[in-house]
């Protein structure tokens, strides 16, 4: 434990550099879900579904709306952000992976302060999430 | 504080109306065909999404539950959409909330890396099997186990105990091994508080199923965070709501990829929802430092109920 109580209040670097790439991640994530979002609604791009047709997808299961409107599961997403809906998914998956991001970004900290414990629990960490990122784990399904 | 108080109470009464308003539009629905919710027009929904989930950030954050464990059974239980699109949102809106207010909490150093990491590498990969198992059950079963555990929750939450600084005479060698322990100042009243856990072991464990359900149900995990963190290993509440807010953007993360590989994912639910829950995460930071976490707890419970109440009658199709 610190002796100087100031001292200690204060977060350590590796939490610092966390929550600043946690925090540069998330706005950028955000900023641009807002753009997509606005492009897809006031149909900049052309939806994959119409707008007017999602309330009668989204009370289908996942397995029915896939086949109905002839979508494939895990990264297909990605040869489809031509359509407004699906260029949404940029920004989602910068959100839902910017926490794999600010992993691997406080490796070096810890390392440097002979901490490789949790440097290697950063990299496992890191490990794990893109494992459920790749889709290799692949579905359940109804 | 009962400045703070009031408007924390108006904004999550105004839940519960945006909620209830939008309760007549629910139409019956028959399984595998498209319900009558095209009676109202997309917009409506996303309208009504942004500003419900709005005040559920922030009724998340002070409540130190995730967005997901309020998400879920509300939205499944009163909006029109398919749980298995509202488990994908939910997480993702769960992910957002701790996203949205984790690096804040982090610099205040009121979340704790060194406690959230090796209690993530549990949850996050357990969280995993629980999104796996849950896209694998029957829709009308995960409907029936969401309300009797949104139920469990409410029990939980008013039975268990809370202790602001709990007494942990010493550290266990878990935690003293990985340096868990920390220092803070409490905002209200100035004092400087040391605090170290224990139990470290029975909480890695715990944390087990607390990824597995919350994988299973799209829900964010908060609930069980807090009561683990500060009754079984003795974090203080601010600690133990900070850290788990913070774990969340972890836990969630696995799950949450989970269910976008496996399609649950509608841009027009999870958007509104997400960019709502975002912004209300903010303002709740803001007023976390100021608040007593115990206040936005009750009105928490009472929603939450209600809504547990309406997933099990949804499940057994009454």
């Amino acid at each position: 434990m610190e002796d100087n109580p100031k001292k200690s209040l204060q977060a350590g670097p590796e939490q610092l550099v966390y929550a600043g790439v946690l925090e540069k991640g998330m706005l950028f994530g955000m900023v641009l879900l807002l753009v997509t979002y606005f492009i897809y609604v006031v149909g900049i791009f052309k939806s994959y579904i119409p707008l007017a047709e999602i309330p009668q997808c989204w009370s289908m299961n996942v397995h029915d709306y896939l086949n109905h409107c002839k979508i494939e599961s895990g990264w297909s997403w990605v040869t489809m952000v031509g359509y407004g809906d699906f260029l949404n998914f940029v920004g989602i998956a910068l959100l839902a992976g910017v926490t794999i991001i600010c992993f691997l970004s406080i490796v070096p900290v810890l390392l440097k302060q002979g901490d490789k414990l949790y440097a290697f629990f950063a990299v496992l960490e890191a490990v794990i999430l893109g494992v459920a990122a790749s889709g290799i784990l692949g579905s359940g399904g109804h | 504080m009962a400045r703070v108080g009031k408007p924390c109470l108006i904004v999550i009464l105004f839940l519960v109306l945006a909620t209830i308003a939008a309760a007549p539009a629910w139409a019956e629905e028959a399984p595998n065909i498209p319900s009558s919710a095209g009676a109202y027009p997309w917009w409506f929904w996303a309208l009504i999404l942004f500003v419900v989930t709005f005040v559920m950030g922030i009724a998340a954050v002070l409540g130190g539950v995730g967005g997901g464990v309020l998400f879920v059974p509300i939205i499944s239980g009163f909006f029109p959409f398919h749980l298995d699109f509202v488990r994908g949102a939910g997480l993702l809106v769960a992910l957002a909330g701790a996203l949205a207010a984790g690096p804040g909490l982090l610099k205040m150093n009121l979340a704790s890396l060194r406690l959230a990491i090796p209690v993530a590498l549990i949850a996050s990969t357990f969280s995993i099997v629980g999104a796996m198992i849950g896209l694998a059950l029957p829709t009308n079963v995960i409907q029936i186990a969401l309300g009797v555990t949104i139920l469990g929750i409410c029990i939980l939450m008013l039975t268990a105990k809370k202790s602001e600084l709990p007494e942990v005479p010493q550290a266990d060698p878990i935690s003293s091994a990985l340096r868990i322990y920390g220092v803070y100042q409490e905002a209200s009243t100035g004092q400087v508080i040391d605090w170290k856990i224990h139990r470290t072991l029975q909480g890695l464990i715990l944390f087990i199923a607390v990824g597995i359900m919350a994988g299973m149900f799209g829900l964010g995990a908060g609930w069980a965070n807090v009561p683990v963190l500060n009754l079984l290993m003795g974090a203080p509440l601010k600690i133990s709501v900070a850290t788990s807010k913070f774990l969340l953007s972890i836990t969630d993360t696995s799950a949450a990829w989970i269910y976008m590989n496996n399609g649950c994912v509608i841009p027009m639910i999870v958007v509104p929802s997400l960019i709502g829950i975002m912004l209300g995460s903010f303002v709740g930071v803001a007023l976390l430092r100021v608040t007593k976490p115990g206040l936005v707890r009750w009105i928490v419970i009472g929603m939450l109920g209600f809504a547990g109440l309406r997933a099990l009658m949804k499940g057994l199709g009454i």
